[in-house]
């Protein structure tokens, strides 16, 4: 595929707000995870909750929008001039040539659980003040982010589950290649809702400590709550030898199981080999691969046999969900960022509550983090439904 | 950008498959609306059959129905779900039985609240491994579909399959959400012209001001309004009626001329 050039990108996750705080909790190895959930929720689990959320107030205009999803959104799109850079986009573009692709896979769940919770006790009724198309339905952050940053390009949300916002990756690249659009911004939310904490309660898969990726002892995933985003843009003619670009995708079904991954990790090869081919590189040429490593016993163990089946064992590898926690539907932006911070700051991140690495994996796991010479990243990001997304981000070659 | 269509399938209120529906939809026949029917999802295994939702059956009904048209396989056929929301009645339950003091959700519940399930049960069922993806645009998700799976077939050179439905909610989310009736809309699209090709479509974004095409026939056009898959009936028309046209669904244009 054509590359494209991530000109900006920001961020906001359970370890910090903006560029700066992401990488340096990267690199200190610092975990935003802590025991507890949302202030009704008794399970005994770790989240990654995003400090201020509470009390964070969208601009006035957008009141009607107001859901814990779309204020993380805003926080996002706060961080790092994010906001002014697509304002000097839709300058240089114009607000029709700027595509919008984002992610989400509960969207304003929470909104909707707190509407039910205040139905009215005799007809049922759901509240009038909930706003279902602004706050909860799938493509409420696609409507709040092309109204407050007013692009009119083509515009949807893709939901595919823990997939979702690396796959945005995807459709703007076609987009782009396609004449559609001249830039696009991708990524997306996804937030802390009692959908995802009791549904993955309900299969066992809540860790009761925070989540240990690839490690012998790993026992479930710890969810977190992250927004980000990336514009991409065609590349200049002379781009900057520093600058990151996305330079290649590869998409997957597993085609098996609706909540379990292939044991042999056959759809997340497949995702990792036609990223590979789409960036036409080989996989020597991958200096870290950021995992999915959600710290489940089987997707781990799935990801290790499809990693070293293409990588074989020498590839510096790790997964930063110790210390986002499994942020779902945004664990795509999280990690393209954590890859694009890696390449710009010469970082091999690591995985701080990982102790033992699983004896019986074959892969290279990178436990604490180191500085190193990052030229391209491979980040992978897999989902309910058998969907599974591999991004590859690198210097210009 | 142009793609032609090597099949469709169709699924509404007295709009049973495409074949039926042809006449109605190209004003040759009255239409006359009645209960969906949903064909048996052979499909999908027994087991799947009984745990999915009724978007899952439509969607999968819907895509078969056009596979068959066009003579592909779905081993090798690319993917694009577009759906305004999810499965209804999973929803409904879910948000439920979060609201009670227990919150025990059900696992194949919350794994069917995932937006792509239709997308998880047909890779499944029909064990193909290349790639989909499911999308919303609330009411112009047909659109949002039509054109990431035309750039899909035109950029990788490559057939590509969208399947686009709605399913009603239950209350008390139809108050809020009204539906009119579940409609499914799949089209085979190829980059191509083959020998199955019967239409095609010049596709090109829309000015923001440009209204959408309407129906003729009122309850089509209450239909149309009614359910976010069906913004396709239009486009569906135009073939129907085995002539050239111009189409404005919500943001894009489409030039509709047989082949």
């Amino acid at each position: 595929m054509q590359p494209l050039l991530v000109s900006q990108f920001s961020i906001v996750s359970s370890i910090g707000a903006g560029q700066a705080a992401t990488l340096a909790s990267l690199r200190a190895g610092t975990s935003g995870l802590r025991p507890g959930a949302l202030e009704t929720v008794s399970l005994p689990t770790y989240t990654g909750a995003v400090e201020g959320l509470a009390d964070f107030r969208l601009p006035d205009a957008f009141a009607a929008f107001d859901c814990r999803n779309n204020r993380l959104a805003e926080m996002a799109l706060r961080q790092d001039g994010f906001a002014d850079a697509v304002a000097t986009a839709v300058a240089r573009y114009g607000a029709r040539r700027i595509g919008l692709f984002l992610g989400t896979s509960t969207s304003g769940s929470l909104h909707a659980e707190l509407a039910y919770q205040a139905r009215d006790p005799v007809t049922g009724a759901l509240p009038e003040t909930f706003d279902y198309e602004r706050t909860h339905n799938i493509a409420s952050l696609m409507r709040y982010l092309s109204e407050r940053l007013g692009i009119t390009g083509p515009s949807f949300v893709v939901s595919c589950a823990c997939a979702s916002t690396a796959k945005t990756f995807g459709s703007a690249a076609r987009m782009i290649e396609a004449g559609l659009c001249d830039a696009a911004i991708v990524g997306g939310a996804d937030s802390l809702c009692l959908t995802t904490l009791y549904g993955f309660h309900s299969l066992s898969l809540n860790a009761p400590g925070p989540c240990r990726p690839f490690d012998a002892a790993r026992d479930g995933i710890s969810i977190g709550e992250a927004a980000g985003f990336a514009l991409l843009e065609k590349p200049p003619a002379h781009a900057d030898s520093e600058a990151v670009m996305l330079l290649g995708v590869g998409e997957s079904n597993d085609a098996y199981h609706m909540s379990s991954p292939h044991p042999e990790g056959i759809g997340a090869r497949l995702a990792m080999e036609r990223a590979l081919a789409a960036a036409g590189l080989a996989p020597r040429d991958i200096d870290y691969i950021n995992l999915h490593g959600t710290a489940t016993l089987v997707g781990d163990a799935a990801e290790d046999i499809a990693v070293s089946t293409v990588f074989g064992g020498d590839t510096p590898c790790s997964s930063t969900k110790g210390q986002t926690g499994h942020t779902l539907g945004a664990a795509g932006i999280v990690e393209a960022i954590v890859s694009a911070l890696a390449i710009r700051h010469g970082l091999l991140p690591g995985s701080p509550n990982t102790e033992t690495v699983d004896p019986s994996f074959h892969s290279r796991y990178q436990i604490a983090s180191e500085p190193a010479r990052v030229d391209s990243v491979l980040s992978n990001s897999f989902g309910f439904g058998g969907s599974n997304c591999s991004l590859i981000f690198g210097k210009q070659r | 950008m142009r793609v032609f269509i090597e099949g469709i399938g169709l699924v509404g209120p007295g709009l049973e498959n495409w074949p039926a529906a042809r006449a109605v939809l190209a004003g040759a026949a009255a239409y006359e609306p009645a209960p969906v029917r949903l064909q048996p999802v052979t499909l999908l295994p027994p087991a799947e059959r009984r745990r999915s939702g009724m978007t899952v059956k439509l969607a999968i009904a819907t895509g078969v129905e056009a596979l068959a048209q066009a003579g592909r396989d779905a081993i090798d056929m690319p993917m694009v779900f577009a759906a305004s929301g999810g499965d209804g009645d999973t929803l409904h339950e879910t948000l439920a039985t979060l609201a009670t003091e227990q919150r025990e959700v059900s696992p194949t519940k919350f794994h069917n609240s995932v937006h792509n399930a239709p997308s998880g049960y047909w890779a499944v069922a029909t064990g193909s491994r290349v790639p989909s993806v499911s999308l919303s645009a609330f009411d112009a998700s047909f659109s949002a579909g039509l054109l990431e799976a035309a750039v899909q077939a035109t950029v990788h050179d490559h057939p590509v399959t969208l399947i686009a439905y709605d399913v009603p909610y239950p209350e008390p989310l139809q108050a809020i959400r009204p539906m009119a009736a579940m409609v499914g809309v799949a089209l085979v699209l190829t980059p191509h012209r083959t020998d199955r090709a019967f239409a095609a479509l010049a596709i090109a974004m829309a000015d923001a001001t440009s209204d959408a095409t309407q129906m003729a026939d009122a309850e089509l056009e209450r239909l149309r309004l009614g359910n976010p898959a069906a913004r396709a009936l239009p486009l569906l028309a135009a073939i129907a009626r085995a002539d050239s046209a111009i189409i404005h669904l919500d943001g894009i244009v489409l030039a509709v001329s047989p082949v």
